[in-house]
């Protein structure tokens, strides 16, 4: 689904090297979950496959199901089925939740040669998704994130992808600022999308997320690589030691 | 003695193609009056403090600068699913024949012309009044020159809740117009209506509307220039708004290359309401874009509310303006007035300046006012185009939101809506070029 190769990315404004040479795939079917230090680069590897200006690509490649996602817009790879959950959603003012998700899906589905989705089945899906995840009319109504809690912000980021059905999900510490009631709603929304043709990348801080969404591969990132994979028994190894153990075995 | 040969002083030149129109004796009386204030103040200069942001060089000028009639037909005129009384300009002469009846429970109306040559008429009390009052502290010479030349307008009173809105629609035909028209309206005791105004109106187009608003009486107000690129303009909204009233003014402006858009209020009854805002879509592609919103609120009451919301979306090398004050008289407590003024930069040839103004003189308010000056929030942007939206499509959904405070000042939904899809549409038809 997403192989990506000797990854290596520096600031554009500043001569800073984040990614030095990031390996990873990403299998249809599969959940990896990052875990690693904070500045360790996990969102940077996030916003670069998603597109975000500000970083120049020194080397490597990440393609999705072979397609080159560097080459595309932002745009091109939401079409043809990246989806980042950020890490910090960011607020509209004056673009309601609905519209921003009704115009988000119709043109994707206009970039793929799809018809537009109906007033009428947009809402039925709508309405269907967000009760799941506990959003209620007023939050669907709101602008785009404005106002809305730590918790709501991220739900909304699931409800989204729950909406825009990716073909691979990014999902950057989704987990922070959530209560358990919510980091609860979150992995189910997550959990429900989970499918054999669907990859997912769990970033996280914590071992506590894993607990809700298994994953099949854990990697360790530190200082801009992957310095570890293994099976979930890593995040646990993280949990009660610290990253200090593993980053000293590695070094 | 012979006098020197001089050069013609610029103001005479523009009063000499001009006659005062025929009327009784009342009129004709306001009429002169007007002329000698447009003499005593002289027509604005760019050396004029009022007009530093704005060249009043074309609005001031013997002849009006030809304007090309832009394609009068592409467009489906704005507010036609609303019900609505038609009175219909043609490059500023009233046409009968595209006119609905001037009739309508609840309002009398009358031609300006017909008002002013009868002897006794509710409009002697305020043609030219509000006009007048509004010269102080600031002149504005080209109201009362248009108090003194207009050739044509509308008289509105409203005597009960008008059932319908009155739609002024302004079409341009004649590359040359030059045309100045003068609407009266009076709203009397609890009595509300609703003025819409659309169209270019002519290549130069001199518009002044006297409104007093008596006490719990309600006047709506919402416009929409025409997007006739050549076209220049320059209104004057001048209203008194009594006690327990409401004034709500709304204005959207796509294109033209000279506008300069007045109001100037006086809140002179308690617990009284007055909001005015505007939406410019200004793009430089079609030509040169120039739009100035000058606002003058005075509060002379206690208890009043007031709001000024403008919002500039530029681009192509767009000009934007604002000026707006503030004035809370001794005594008028109370008061809470609100402005807010921004722009939204499409690019680095765009330029928006702004002098806003605050003027108290009592001590229980709440006054505020904000200017800004930005370019589009690039972190929304990406988060739009991350979930697949593209940046064109990105851009316009921002453009909307930006412009989102100013159309929510416009009360009525279904007019709301009307004003909110155009926008919607001249962005979109722009993107596909
Ligand atoms: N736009 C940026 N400007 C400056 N520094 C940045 C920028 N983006 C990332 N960095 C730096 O890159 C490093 C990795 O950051 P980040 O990817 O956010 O790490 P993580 O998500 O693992 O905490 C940090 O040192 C951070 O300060
Ligand atoms: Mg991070």
């Amino acid at each position: 689904m997403l192989d990506i190769k000797g990854l290596a990315v520096k600031l554009e404004e500043e001569d800073k090297q984040i990614l030095k040479g990031v390996d990873l795939s990403v299998e249809a079917g599969s959940v990896h979950a990052i875990m690693g230090p904070n500045g360790s680069g996990k969102s940077t590897l996030s916003y670069v496959l998603s597109g975000r200006d500000g970083y120049e690509v020194t080397g490597g490649s990440a393609l999705l199901e072979g397609e080159d996602l560097l080459d595309m817009d932002p745009e091109e790879r939401a079409a043809a089925g990246l989806f980042l959950a950020f890490q910090y959603p960011v607020e509209i003012p004056g673009v309601g939740n609905m519209t921003f998700l009704r115009t988000a899906m119709n043109a994707q589905r206009k970039a793929r040669g799809e018809e537009e989705i109906s007033a009428g089945d947009f809402l039925k899906l709508i309405r269907a998704k967000a009760k799941e995840l506990k959003i209620d009319a007023d939050m669907l109504k709101r602008p785009v994130n404005v106002g809305f809690s730590g918790g709501e912000k991220k739900r909304n980021e699931i409800l989204q992808m729950a909406m825009l059905e990716p073909k691979m999900c990014i999902l950057d510490e989704t987990d922070s600022g959530l209560d358990v009631d919510a980091m609860k709603l979150v992995s189910e929304g997550v959990n429900a999308l989970r499918d054999a043709g669907r990859g997912f990348l769990v970033i996280t801080h914590y071992q506590r997320l894993l607990d809700h969404i298994a994953p099949d591969v854990v990697h360790i990132m530190a200082d801009g690589r992957i310095v570890k994979s293994g099976g979930p028994e890593l995040a646990l190894e993280v949990e009660k030691n610290g990253y200090a153990d593993i980053l000293t075995e590695v070094a | 003695m012979a006098a020197p040969a001089q050069k013609q002083d610029p103001t005479e030149a523009r009063l000499e193609g001009l006659t005062l129109p025929d009327g009784a004796a009342w009129a004709r009386e306001a009429r002169e009056a007007a002329l000698g204030r447009v003499r005593a103040m002289g027509l604005p200069t760019r050396r004029d403090e009022y007009w530093r942001y704005t060249d009043p060089a074309t609005l001031t000028q013997a002849a009006a600068p030809r304007a090309a009639v832009f394609k009068p037909t592409d467009e489906v005129p704005l507010f036609q699913g609303v019900d609505r009384l038609k009175v219909v300009f043609i490059d500023g002469v009233f046409s009968p024949e595209k006119s609905d009846d001037l009739a309508m429970a609840g309002l009398e109306i009358d031609r300006l012309q017909d008002a002013l040559a009868k002897d006794i008429h509710w409009a002697k009390d305020l043609y030219g009044t509000r006009e007048t009052a509004g010269q102080d502290p600031v002149a504005r010479p080209l109201a009362a020159l248009n108090t003194a030349f207009a050739t044509d307008g509308i008289v509105i009173r409203a005597t009960g809740k008008a059932e319908k809105p009155v739609e002024l629609i302004y079409l341009h035909r004649d590359e040359t117009s030059d045309a100045i028209l003068h609407h009266l309206v009076r709203v009397e005791p609890g009595a509300e209506v609703t003025v819409l105004e659309v169209g270019p109106a002519a290549a130069r187009f001199n518009k002044c509307m006297e409104i007093d608003v008596a006490d719990t009486g309600a006047f709506h107000h919402v416009r929409a220039q025409g997007r006739d690129h050549e076209r220049r303009a320059v209104t004057h909204m001048f209203a008194r708004v009594g006690k327990e009233a409401l004034y709500k003014s709304f204005t959207t402006t796509a294109n033209g290359v000279m506008t300069r858009n007045e109001h100037v209020i006086e809140i002179a009854g308690d617990r009284a309401t007055a909001h005015v805002a505007g939406a410019a879509l200004g793009d430089g592609h079609y030509g040169k874009f120039h739009h100035d919103d000058t606002v003058f609120i005075t509060h002379d009451a206690v208890d009043c509310e007031s709001r000024q919301v403008f919002k500039k979306v530029l681009r192509n090398g767009a000009e934007g303006v604002f000026q707006g004050k503030i004035l809370v008289k001794e005594g008028a407590q109370k008061t809470d007035g609100y402005q807010i003024s921004q722009s939204l930069l499409l690019d680095d040839d765009s330029s928006f300046q702004a002098k806003p103004e605050l003027e108290i003189y009592a001590d229980d308010v709440i006054c505020s006012h904000g200017s800004t000056t930005g370019a589009i929030d690039e972190t929304a942007l990406f988060y739009l185009r991350s979930r697949g939206v593209p940046t064109d499509e990105a851009t316009d959904l921002l453009t909307l939101a930006f412009l989102a405070e100013a159309i929510d000042e416009i009360a009525d939904e279904a007019l709301r809506e009307d004003v909110a899809a155009r926008l919607r549409e001249w962005l979109e038809r722009r993107r596909r070029g």
